[in-house]
């Protein structure tokens, strides 16, 4: 098997459909309060909904929000 | 330290038998399963246990258990028959339904209509201290070696984005080179914070047959290359549906005062897994099935399977309590 010639490129950022942004990397990120907070694992997910329990990091509440508007 | 498993039938009793004694180069035939009904209850309990303790040979093995039965013949032959029927048992379950053609659509619409029983809600609420610690004696067979099935995947894969994907996420589950954040480690810390035993297999004579099966699924799809998709679908819905049942898991600890180690475990994995299924439904399965179309469909079983094991599981959990 032969791989593609070129490699295929990573975004470090990316936002996933009616979900959160994808943050790759050792980086700080500041709330709507001022409040920094370090990223502490290889990839992060940053809400985007503003429903999170966990701000700024996502806590899959995102999904609750889409079912309900589905209905 | 690890020891066999109390048999549940012909075929795990002369299993557990010949794995605590002496190795020998050939064995003699093995029982003949329990029953001609392959839905017989003895006969499923028997067959779910005798292939956990088969696949268990290759992760921790057992104490004083001699280590090159994991690759006799005749434990592989009896391997061969057991996953042979499970495999085929997972396929007829799968209902068939129309597919998209996009596999990561497909999965996020098996995911969003799941509408099994969840044992995280009724803990988040209802559940007693001692539902709570049954629930994590049933889970410790998996959680002691979380992660540990999907990362026989990893050499399965052609290079490109899946296997940087998959390396990534596994990389996270490990603790991203911190052995206090190691996932399998933390739950181990809340299992001793709760009295519970943190041993390897302390509790696979509890384990009702439904969390045997769903833990031989799972290595089943990690150790058959042939079945990296399921594998992989597998994890892609496991991840999936883990974030929201672990925040209620960790409101319902709170609520039954569980000691904060157990807590911690679980509060790890709201925020991990929303990473996680991420990365796992586009990064690892779509770069999959973009690189290997003839795997969409068994990555689409694997997470159909996640399911209704887990469905299975929740529905036996909540009989046992008197829920359901």
């Amino acid at each position: 098997m032969t791989g593609p010639q070129q490699p295929e490129t990573r975004a470090d950022i990316v936002m996933c459909p009616d979900g959160p942004m994808l943050v790759r990397g050792d980086v700080v990120v500041e709330d709507a309060d001022g409040t920094q907070h370090r990223t502490t694992r290889p990839v992060s997910a940053v809400c985007r909904c503003g429903r999170t329990s966990r701000a700024p990091w996502c806590d899959g509440t995102h999904k609750l929000v889409t079912e309900a508007r589905e209905r | 330290m690890a020891s066999l498993p109390t048999p549940r039938g012909p075929v795990s009793e002369v299993l557990v038998s010949v794995l605590d004694g002496n190795f020998v180069e050939q064995l003699t035939a093995w029982p003949e399963p329990a029953g001609d009904d392959p839905a017989d209850p003895v006969r499923v309990a028997d067959d779910a246990l005798s292939l956990w303790t088969l696949h268990e040979l290759a992760y921790r093995g057992f104490t004083g258990v001699d280590e090159r039965w994991e690759w006799h013949p005749d434990l592989l032959a009896l391997r061969w028959r057991l996953e042979g029927e499970l495999e085929q048992r997972l396929r007829k379950r799968m209902p068939a339904t129309d597919r998209t053609g996009d596999v990561v659509a497909d999965l996020l619409r098996i995911i969003a209509d799941d509408d099994a029983p969840s044992l995280a809600r009724h803990l988040q609420r209802h559940g007693s201290v001692e539902q709570a610690h049954d629930l994590l004696r049933q889970r410790s067979i998996y959680h002691l070696k979380e992660a540990d099935p999907t990362s026989w995947v990893i050499p399965r894969l052609e290079g490109g984005r899946a296997k940087a994907a998959l390396v990534e996420i596994q990389y996270d589950e490990y603790g991203a080179g911190d052995p206090a954040r190691l996932h399998h480690d933390l739950f181990a810390r809340g299992m001793e914070a709760c009295g519970l035993s943190s041993e390897p297999n302390a509790y696979v004579d509890d384990a009702i047959t439904e969390v045997l099966e769903q833990n031989n699924a799972t290595s089943m799809f990690g150790l058959h290359r042939r079945l990296r998709g399921a594998a992989l679908g597998h994890f892609a819905a496991f991840e999936s549906t883990s974030s929201l049942p672990s925040r209620q898991l960790v409101q319902g600890f709170e609520r039954l005062g569980l000691p904060v180690e157990v807590r911690a475990y679980y509060d790890e994995h709201v925020e991990a897994d929303a990473v996680h299924e991420q990365v796992a439904l586009r990064d690892i399965c779509g770069a999959l099935v973009e690189r290997e179309p003839d795997l969409a469909e068994d990555v689409l079983l694997g997470a159909w399977t996640c399911l209704d094991l887990e469905a299975r599981t929740a529905t036996a959990m909540l009989k046992r309590w008197g829920v359901a």
